[in-house]
């Protein structure tokens, strides 16, 4: 394993030695005393894993493409920006539109998550991200989604109504949120309907609630055991009908 | 619904006697407004489904048909003229926000029509271009405040530079606005010309990539088609914050034109719509806007300069100082006359400023604040000849884009229905029967012509001005007279 101390480095410079030793083929990079320097893992390609000990700064995992970033501590905001593939696993909390226009590969939140978390996600054929967040979310969840899985367990909250912010799935046009708790219908963009998830989708939530508790060392019967919902919109063609041809 | 109360736009003119049957109109007329009677042996019109694109006029062997315009009148009117009855009787029927295509055609004032050029008499000579040597070529990207040379070599790398042989791109046009045709065309022609054509938003079809050199690949905020490989695939890249045909709007491109190729371009299902809201909401601000720059040139390790596109809006100047100060290699200026594939009718018609205030008031604001070397100028929206180019070099810019005028060299002819995707041109279109009208290797070599030809033309002016490089009119409002302008204006 390499190791890297990024007390004190320039993020340029911090990101210019992580790219070096992806090209040398490293499987394993731990990056210790991470103090908010941003870009982390933009835009890399292969199968690295790269582990943080610290908080990295914003736009971590931005454009990413294969490879697995650990963080232990909490990430800040514009995680997994248009990432393509890999994985993230990040044990804390994270900030705003994590996972913005993300199209591939998996994120993992221990925590909670800020505002705008998984906006304009995407889907193509096989490509499928998907975002497992451990506790609760902030406003606009999911906002413009056009494909992609996003999952809320809220395992942190007392009063199930703080699981989310308001407007969530508003926009949405494709994709599916996954809830532990069922969600106030105002809290829900008119885009969006919310009906009980069935068992096609609990083989789906299982799958993914499997690598969660394996991460963040959860019960995974006791979450199984919750009446999921299943949020998702009309249709495909929110905007059909605004126009005059 | 009752009986449509929009009377013909446009009326069918046919010469009967000249007409031999032959239905070619029938055959290329996508909103089917001619019909061929059998019984009677006839080619009969639907005036109200014409939208005066040509198409017929053009390929008629016997020259048979003419367009006009509908002569029918209502009652006179300087208020309710008869676009605005027109418009009203639209919305009345469809409860619908009125779309449009192409730029601005309100009679608001051109300006470039405002300026002449200067020329050299006696006591500066004029360059003869033919005869002697004339630069046009130029360089977009942050230059350095100074060279430091050392043992005859440059001590600092250079930031990345685009290399241009003339002064002139083809602006954003993304594949599903047009076709794929079109934006083959674009590429070929850009290729062989040594400038730059933009992706727009819609993704880099696989076909496309061996144009890499000369392509500038474009973020927006739908972010659709972005890949690392999408990132790395051209020679810059473009954040897409505004658009001059409608600034505060974003693109929305309707499922049914997501076709199998878009939707592997776009990397989005089948049919769905691909929506590109105004904001992106990761940028609330000038430090948002410098994260997503430096995230880019994280992600393509600084080889590749970024440029950030807004539209031309009041506050241009100190918003384009941000930009700048954000870290943009490269600021593109759109203004109100700038083209679309589909805008709303009154955003397109009323929102935005001019290009040629927004220019003059961004390259002053820069020089005043000591910045113009840290980003390279391009102005968009309207630009309709190498005068207007030169025009636009003269005020401030590096550099132009031009949209409307390269689909007209590969044959549009600014029917603005282009959001109906029936593009009888094959231009704006998708459906595979129109897009094959547009020869790609027939319509590159027309937009060779055409910038082959504004060159020259721009190296006349530019010998006449007594100026041997573009170089040396950039800024140079010396060589510029304003005619009919307010002090104001001037
Ligand atoms: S194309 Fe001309 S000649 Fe042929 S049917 Fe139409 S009007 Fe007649
Ligand atoms: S591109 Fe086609 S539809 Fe659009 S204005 Fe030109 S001819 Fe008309």
């Amino acid at each position: 394993m390499k190791v890297i101390d990024a007390s004190g480095m320039h993020y340029k410079d911090l990101n210019a030695m992580i790219k070096q030793l992806i090209k040398g083929n490293a499987a394993e990079i731990l990056v210790k005393n991470v103090q908010g320097q941003r870009y982390i893992g933009d835009g890399i390609q292969g199968n690295s894993k790269i582990i943080i000990e610290g908080t990295p700064g914003n736009d971590m995992a931005a454009y990413m493409d294969g490879a697995t970033i650990v963080v232990h501590g909490n990430a800040q905001d514009g995680v997994a920006n248009t990432m393509n593939d890999g994985k993230v696993v990040i044990h804390g909390n994270t900030g705003d539109i994590l996972g913005y226009a993300m199209r591939g590969g998996e994120v993992y939140i221990k925590g909670d998550v800020g505002y705008r978390v998984g906006i304009h996600m995407k889907e193509y054929l096989d490509k499928k991200p998907v975002i497992v967040i451990g506790g609760k979310a902030g406003a606009f969840l999911g906002e413009y989604m056009a494909g992609g899985i996003i999952i809320l367990l809220g395992l942190n909250v007392d009063d199930t109504q703080k699981i989310v912010g308001n407007y969530c799935g508003t926009g949405m046009h494709g994709g599916v949120i996954y809830s532990r708790i069922p969600i106030d219908s105002y809290k829900l963009g008119k885009e969006v309907k919310q009906t009980q998830a069935e068992d096609g989708d609990m083989e789906i939530i299982g799958l993914y609630v499997k690598k969660f508790s394996d991460y963040f060392g959860f019960d995974y019967r006791s979450i199984m055991d919750s009446q999921f919902v299943k949020i998702y919109p009309y249709n495909h063609r929110p905007y059909g009908n605004l126009y005059a041809y | 619904m009752a009986i449509s109360l929009l009377t013909p736009e446009f009326i069918i003119e046919r010469n009967d006697a000249r007409c031999i049957r032959c239905q070619v109109c029938v055959r290329q007329c996508a909103n089917l407004a001619h019909i061929y009677d059998q019984e009677e042996d006839r080619v009969l019109a639907d005036d109200s489904k014409c939208v005066n694109c040509h198409r017929c006029v053009t390929l008629c062997p016997t020259r048979a048909i003419t367009i006009r315009k509908n002569p029918l009148e209502f009652k006179e009117n300087a208020s309710w003229t008869a676009t605005a009855i027109r418009e009203i009787y639209k919305q009345a029927e469809t409860g619908g926000i009125l779309l449009t295509g192409m730029g601005n055609d309100k009679p608001y004032p051109i300006y470039w029509d405002r300026m002449l050029i200067n020329a050299s008499q006696v006591t500066n000579p004029s360059i003869d271009p033919l005869r002697e040597p004339m630069e046009l070529k130029t360089f977009l990207g942050r230059k350095p405040e100074m060279l430091k040379v050392e043992n005859g070599k440059l001590k600092e790398k250079l930031p990345p530079q685009l290399e241009l042989e003339v002064p002139i791109m083809f602006s954003a046009m993304s594949f599903g606005s047009i076709s794929f045709n079109a934006c083959q065309a674009l590429a070929m022609a850009a290729s062989e010309l040594g400038i730059m054509y933009n992706t727009g938003e819609g993704g880099l079809h696989k076909n496309l990539r061996k144009y890499g050199k000369n392509t500038i690949v474009q973020v927006a905020s739908g972010r659709f088609g972005v890949d690392p490989e999408y990132l790395n695939a051209g020679a810059a890249i473009e954040i897409k914050i505004g658009q001059g045909a409608k600034p505060g709007i974003g693109g929305h491109l309707p499922g049914e034109k997501v076709t199998a190729q878009i939707s592997q371009t776009r990397m989005i299902p089948l049919g769905s719509d691909a929506i590109s809201p105004a904001p992106h909401h990761d940028i609330y601000s000038i430090e948002d806007l410098r994260q997503l720059i430096f995230s880019l040139k994280e992600a393509t390790d600084y080889r590749k300069p970024v440029a950030v596109k807004i539209a031309a809006v009041h506050n241009v100047a100190a918003i384009c100082s941000g930009i700048a100060r954000a870290g943009a290699d490269i600021i593109v200026i759109d203004g109100f006359r700038g083209g679309t594939g589909a805008a709303p009718l009154r955003i397109r018609d009323n929102v935005g400023i001019p290009i040629e205030f927004a220019l003059a008031a961004v390259d002053t604001r820069l020089r005043q604040e000591g910045i113009r070397n840290q980003v390279s100028l391009v102005c968009a929206g309207g630009i309709r000849n190498s005068s207007d180019v030169i025009k636009a070099i003269a005020l401030g810019a590096d550099a132009v884009y031009i949209g409307q005028a390269a689909l007209i060299a590969m044959g549009c002819h600014m029917c603005q229905k282009c959001y109906t995707g029936k593009c009888n041109w094959g231009i704006a279109t998708q459906d595979p029967n129109l897009v094959k009208r547009l020869n790609p290797e027939i319509a590159a070599r027309r937009l060779v012509n055409l910038i082959k030809a504004w060159a020259h033309e721009m190296k006349e002016m530019l010998g006449g001005m007594g100026i041997n490089a573009i170089e040396s009119l950039r800024g140079n409002r010396f060589m510029l007279r304003g005619i009919g302008l307010t002090s104001r204006e001037l």
